[in-house]
């Protein structure tokens, strides 16, 4: 009853939804459309709302304009896969500490951590790009990994502890209560209780490990066959002329990982990602 | 005799054991996170301090003391840029949060098709923002694209307007798309705190013949309003460190239009290698950094207090 609209209130939400959406979704949709277009076709102006002339041709000719670009696309894939698996390494321990533990300095620690997202890599880039220079890591896949993995640490175990404080306290009580060692019980009883977190977690870290490649990538790393999607994207333009149909193309071939693994488990993730903002 | 002690101390000696290591086991797990944060971040920042101090390019570094600050707090440009850089974040974060709340509201109605569009909502917060910027650089192509095109249509122009050409189109044609990446995310979490609004709330005041305009002022927005306000901070913070968006749009052009500290640090350190000069700005950006999320932190203490929140 409380929650019924009038035909008119229907009319105002839908409209105001439409809105809404067109402004998020049209750069998907241009970029759509771009990539559709033959380059003759998309360099006319004044601009064309429909042609006759659209094609998946682009889809084909982006692997020849810029010959590198499945490595591009590795790269990315390897990169955000490396930086997840080191992250978690990093998380999950120090996410079952702050869970679970009463330590000397706990709450001073978490701040600290919550503290790094405040300075994200362009204020760091300086010293970095000397320490990564120093220990010879400029150029590597190691620079685009080690301060990604950095940035990323925070917000793992801020999702993983919130995570691990809603498993019930008792069957770690119990293990202990058998003797069992706390490394064991961290192992045996905790880890495998939590996989649901530790999967919604790593994605989630894993999607920020794919989006923010770009700075890394522009700065410490100078090796062509190295780069990631989002900066090896923009060779497109480096060429002749812009081929703005096969960028198009490839950028949004190059989503599509991230975007699938993000349909599949959006339940999870937005679930996971929002319980700060959930009263218990 | 001495057997059945010993076996009787054993589990009393084992508990002991085993919470006096409570506080050594977590620093134990928290130490790899910590160890590594401190080389890459708190190794880095003191180094930022340090070469802050210097004359510091890709040869070598000489001391000279406050000079890169003096000359920063001379330079009008630099006064323009800084504030520029909190006009660009109040602007993107006031309206992020406009945005986030109407959009919120909108995906919590109970309509038809609303899990369809919540999950329509997400891309531009899941997506590599590079990627997402050069959708944008295509739509405001002057030439070939959707947003000078329809306006060219609808007579507003009567020639190809590149937006990113002008100073003030660039700069809020900037914000535009900040908005754009930055309110999926508000959106979702103020989505989220409406759904933990208890019902009984509404009924109550529905109850009682309060219109839903009404709830919405008395309850909902009191309700998510540490949401809100926490959300304000995080998104303040994005925006004001926000690199990629106005690198790929403008690299901060045109004639500085779009600069910000970020972009203006950037461009000094890694572009023309005056590291030192760079790392005051660094430097300056912390500070500033850090007093605003103080002085904000301290005014959401208030209003947690006042609305009853720990």
């Amino acid at each position: 009853m409380m929650d019924r609209y009038s035909k008119l209130q229907m009319v105002g939400i839908y409209a105001a939804l439409a809105v809404f959406l067109t402004f998020i979704l049209l750069p998907f949709f241009e970029m759509f459309m771009a990539s559709l277009r033959p380059l003759e076709h998309l360099f006319r102006s004044p601009y064309q709302f429909w042609s006759d002339d659209f094609s998946f041709q682009a889809y084909k000719d982006m692997w020849v304009t810029v010959p590198l670009l499945g490595r591009y696309i590795f790269n990315s894939i390897f990169i955000a896969t490396s930086v997840t698996l080191i992250t978690m390494f990093f998380v999950v321990p120090a996410a079952y500490a702050f869970a679970r533990l009463q330590f000397p300095f706990k709450n001073i620690t978490l701040g600290i951590f919550l503290g790094v997202n405040m300075f994200t890599g362009a204020v760091l880039l300086i010293p970095l790009y000397r320490v990564l220079r120093t220990l010879g890591l400029l150029n590597t896949y190691w620079a685009m990994i080690v301060p990604g993995v950095a940035f990323l640490i925070p917000t793992g175990i801020w999702l993983l502890r919130s995570y691990l404080e809603k498993i019930p306290r008792e069957l770690e009580e119990a293990a202990f209560v058998d003797g069992a060692s706390r490394m064991y019980t961290l192992r045996r009883v905790v880890l495998p209780l939590a996989v649901p977190g530790l999967i919604v977690v790593s994605v989630a870290v894993f999607i920020g490990a794919y989006a923010q490649q770009f700075l890394f990538a522009i700065t410490f790393n100078q090796t062509r066959e190295l780069q990631p999607l989002p900066a090896g994207l923009f060779e497109f333009i480096g060429y002749q002329s812009v081929t703005w149909n096969e960028m198009m193309a490839a950028a949004l071939v190059g989503v599509l990982p991230v975007m699938l693994i993000f349909l599949f488990l959006q339940k999870y993730l937005v679930a996971g990602l929002t319980a700060g903002a959930v009263k218990e | 005799m001495a057997e059945l002690s010993a076996q009787a101390s054993q589990p009393a000696a084992d508990a002991r054991s085993r919470s006096m290591s409570e506080g050594l086991f977590g620093w134990l797990l928290v130490a790899p996170a910590m160890i590594f944060i401190a080389v890459i971040v708190a190794w880095p920042l003191a180094e930022t301090i340090r070469l802050s101090f210097m004359e510091a390019g890709l040869g070598g570094e000489k001391f000279v003391g406050l000079e890169n600050y003096e000359d920063l707090a001379d330079s009008r440009k630099f006064h323009q840029t800084v504030v520029r850089t909190f006009y660009w974040m109040f602007l993107s974060v006031g309206i992020k949060l406009v945005m986030g709340l109407i959009g919120a509201m909108l995906l919590n109605a109970a309509v038809p098709g609303r899990a369809l569009f919540r999950v329509l909502v997400m891309p531009p917060w899941v997506i590599p923002m590079a990627i997402g910027c050069i959708g944008w650089l295509w739509l405001y192509n002057g030439y070939f694209g959707v947003l000078s095109g329809v306006m060219m249509k609808l007579g507003i122009t009567d020639g190809p307007f590149e937006f990113l050409a002008y100073k003030s189109s660039a700069f809020y044609s900037a914000v535009v798309t900040d908005v754009w990446v930055g309110t999926p995310m508000v959106t979702l979490f103020f989505l989220a705190a409406m759904q933990g609004v208890s019902r009984d709330l509404y009924e109550a005041a529905w109850v009682d013949g309060a219109g839903r305009w009404y709830r919405f002022r008395r309850i909902t927005i009191p309700q998510i309003m540490p949401v809100i306000v926490s959300m304000a901070l995080l998104s303040a913070i994005f925006t004001f460190n926000s690199f990629e968006i106005i690198w790929i749009l403008t690299e901060g052009g045109p004639r500085s239009a779009t600069t910000t500290l970020i972009i203006d640090t950037y461009k000094v350190a890694i572009g023309n290698y005056k590291f030192g000069e760079g790392a005051a700005r660094a430097v300056i950006i912390v500070v500033l950094l850090a007093a605003f999320s103080l002085i904000y932190l301290f005014f959401l203490n208030k209003i947690n207090k006042r609305y009853g929140v720990k």
